[in-house]
């Protein structure tokens, strides 16, 4: 009897040293690391699925260079120091291949030192400021030059002559509203104020005050998070619609709209490289996949489809360099260029999309109409030539 | 500085005074008879804005008829239990009660991501809610009158209760002299499970308020805390009418930094000038008249 028990578990054994074996040898180790808490949640816990979204599908087809991608999920919080903690833990201690995550431009410099450190690569997934350049992150949200200058442009040629800057008090909206003000008087139009806001900040009364006395055409708005919610509740409690004084904003795409509460939004505008709308194949196929998984009347951002793509960009540059390597995979990701729920994109040498842009309308459940785009692809432009006049990436 | 916009920023300070003490009316109740450091009351206003979201679900737009008083209900029997399991075993050690509420208040912001996600909900005011007052060139947005109503209301239920009730007047009497009223007959345990079951659910209200004018989630009763606890120690401890003209004087000083500065320097200069008034009166405005409080 004990020796029947011997020989079952020396099989056994046996057995879950071999599997384990093989697993770790089919499989390759990825982060994602997004706030799945705290005020940025409301906006990247469906980058994070849109992610997790692209992996299991190139899992269902065999993975990667024949490893199965197996994913480290971890939470950044909303705080910055803890997006650098979580990336160290990611690089150093399960050794991923590369990791897909950030939002706020706060946590995304928090982490930078980490991957360069490390020698680990970052795909990062959402619209920002440029005055950046590294070779340890693919920068795949809009550049200033595609979404700010853009929308800036949109405005004023449809005679919305003075602008008023509001924005939640960190980098990303301090750098943007530089370079804005730089192209505003570029563009003789005038600049009727400009306000900042702690991030999570609910109070916007002393604000509607100064834009009531500032009497502008139009607001540029880079309000991140759930401020977002606050001021607009505010903004229509005060008398204000899309008709009396329009905000275009760079931080509020379907998923916001919805929480916001989509008749408050009614008619205001967004600018971004993608809308859930875009009637293009790669993206009906990319909604409908992911509305299968996470609910049918779930919220499509650009952020998620940059995530999305995000995933395959580094398949097919993992596949041209033939290597896991991130640095090999950062040679080899130059000029990879895909059909995308985005449209055409192309990566450029310093890292970022060569990439469209969209402006869009609010309407009906929070979706946006496209109202104006760009001529063609836009090549981006991490450094604004206006504001950071000799800066280039290496 | 114009004249609309000094009376618009007027407004704006009455404005913000009325959600300071909406939130910390509540936290003076417990914090001054129990010297109960609650950290979780916060959460409280949150469960506040949470029912009213379950409000809107059930009632459809004209939903505020429920929301008071299950808002106030359902805070204040989350408050009766958190006091009848938690805070009663800590009375007399302060540092322990601020711990424990810091740890059921992560536990409650948890639970609300459990049940409603983290992206919070929408609630959206009723319509004769929305729209404004406009008197010369100032908008008087009629959310927001509605919430200055709201807290002179709870102000004068509170200074009712307080001051003119038997309730009132055992809870003032336990203030004093715990040992002596519990001598004449207060049962002074049963009174402290109301008086905080009471604060929740004012808070609870508070939260009813909020929830027409910022965001409904998780972390929402985070944002308030801070702000509650300076009225709370402005006014001096346990002083309804101190948080009162405290809500309301760091209201004003808000909204005239705000105005003349920037909103981002704002926060910054209202600590500033709580630190300095603090120098200068350690009890805050209207310190109790109590020994109870010396023990303290």
């Amino acid at each position: 009897m004990s020796k029947l028990r011997s020989v079952c578990t020396t099989v056994l054994s046996v057995t879950l040293v071999a599997t384990s074996t093989a697993s770790a040898q089919s499989t390759v180790k990825v982060g994602v690391l997004h706030s799945l808490t705290g005020t940025m949640a409301i906006s990247e816990i469906t980058v994070a699925n849109a992610a997790q979204l692209a992996i299991d599908e190139i899992n269902a087809k065999g993975g990667v260079m024949g490893k199965k991608i197996e994913v480290v999920k971890e939470d950044g919080a909303s705080d910055w120091p803890t997006f650098a903690t979580k990336a160290e833990k990611l690089l150093t201690q399960d050794k991923v291949a590369t990791v897909f995550g950030g939002w706020t431009s706060a946590s995304r410099k928090s982490m930078l030192p980490v991957f360069e450190k490390n020698g680990g690569l970052l795909f990062y997934p959402v619209q920002f400021e440029g005055n950046e350049c590294s070779p340890n992150i693919i920068y795949t949200g809009a550049q200033p030059n595609q979404q700010a200058l853009p929308a800036l442009e949109w405005a004023l040629g449809k005679g919305y002559k003075k602008i008023f800057l509001l924005g939640s008090d960190y980098v990303y909206p301090r750098t943007a509203n530089l370079i804005l003000k730089k192209h505003i008087t570029d563009m003789k139009a005038t600049l009727s104020g400009e306000e900042y806001v702690a991030l999570g900040g609910t109070e916007f009364s002393s604000v509607i005050n100064k834009i009531k006395a500032a009497k502008p055409d139009v607001i540029i708005n880079t309000l991140n998070g759930d401020s977002n919610v606050s001021f607009f509740k505010q903004y229509q409690a005060a008398g204000y619609s899309a008709k009396t004084l329009p905000v275009i904003s760079f931080s509020i795409a379907e998923q916001e709209a919805q929480a916001i509460g989509t008749q408050l939004l009614d008619g205001q505008y967004a600018t971004w490289n993608y809308f859930q709308s875009l009637p293009n194949a790669a993206n009906k196929k990319f909604v409908a996949a992911y509305q299968a998984k996470y609910g049918k009347n779930a919220a499509i951002t650009d952020p998620m489809a940059h995530a999305y793509m995000d995933v395959y960009l580094w398949k097919a540059a993992v596949e041209k360099a033939k290597s896991f390597d991130p640095m090999a995979v950062r040679k080899a990701i130059v000029g990879v260029s895909m059909d995308s729920p985005l449209g055409k994109i192309t990566v450029d040498a310093n890292g970022s999309l060569t990439q469209a842009v969209y402006t869009g309308v609010s309407g009906a459940g929070g979706q946006f109409k496209v109202v104006a785009q760009s001529k063609g692809v836009v090549a981006p432009q991490p450094y604004d030539k206006l504001a950071f006049p000799g800066k280039t990436c290496p | 500085m114009d004249l609309t916009f000094l009376s618009g920023q007027l407004f704006t300070g009455l404005s913000v005074a009325s959600i300071l003490l909406l939130a910390a009316l509540g936290l003076a109740l417990s914090f001054g008879l129990m010297r109960v450091i609650n950290m979780a009351h916060g959460e409280f206003l949150m469960a506040g804005g949470y029912l009213t979201y379950l409000a809107a679900q059930w009632a459809g737009p004209n939903f505020l008829w429920l929301a008071f008083p299950l808002a106030f209900v359902g805070a204040g029997l989350l408050g009766a239990v958190m006091e009848f399991t938690v805070i009663r075993r800590l009375y007399g050690r302060p540092l322990d009660t601020l711990l424990a509420t810091f740890g059921i208040s992560l536990i409650l912001q948890q639970a609300a991501r459990q049940l409603f996600g983290s992206t919070g909900v929408p609630v959206t005011a009723p319509a004769w809610l929305s729209g404004a007052l406009n008197v010369g060139d100032v908008t008087l947005p009629y959310v927001r009158l509605f919430v200055i109503a709201l807290a002179l209301i709870v102000l004068g239920a509170m200074w009712w209760l307080l001051n003119r009730s038997r309730f009132g007047m055992h809870v003032r009497a336990v203030n004093q002299n715990r040992e002596m009223a519990a001598a004449l007959g207060v049962n002074t345990r049963a009174l402290d499970l109301l008086v905080f079951a009471l604060g929740a659910g004012i808070a609870g209200v508070a939260g009813v308020g909020l929830a027409l004018i910022a965001p409904v989630n998780p972390t929402v009763g985070a944002a308030y805390i801070v702000n509650a606890f300076l009225v709370v120690v402005v006014g001096g401890v346990g002083s309804v009418l101190g948080g009162a003209v405290a809500a309301v004087l760091l209201g004003f000083i808000t909204a005239l930094a705000e105005g003349l500065t920037s909103v981002s320097l704002a926060q910054a200069i209202l600590l500033v000038v709580v630190v300095a008034f603090l120098q200068w009166k350690p009890r805050g405005l209207f310190p109790t008249q109590s020994r109870a409080l010396e023990d303290a």
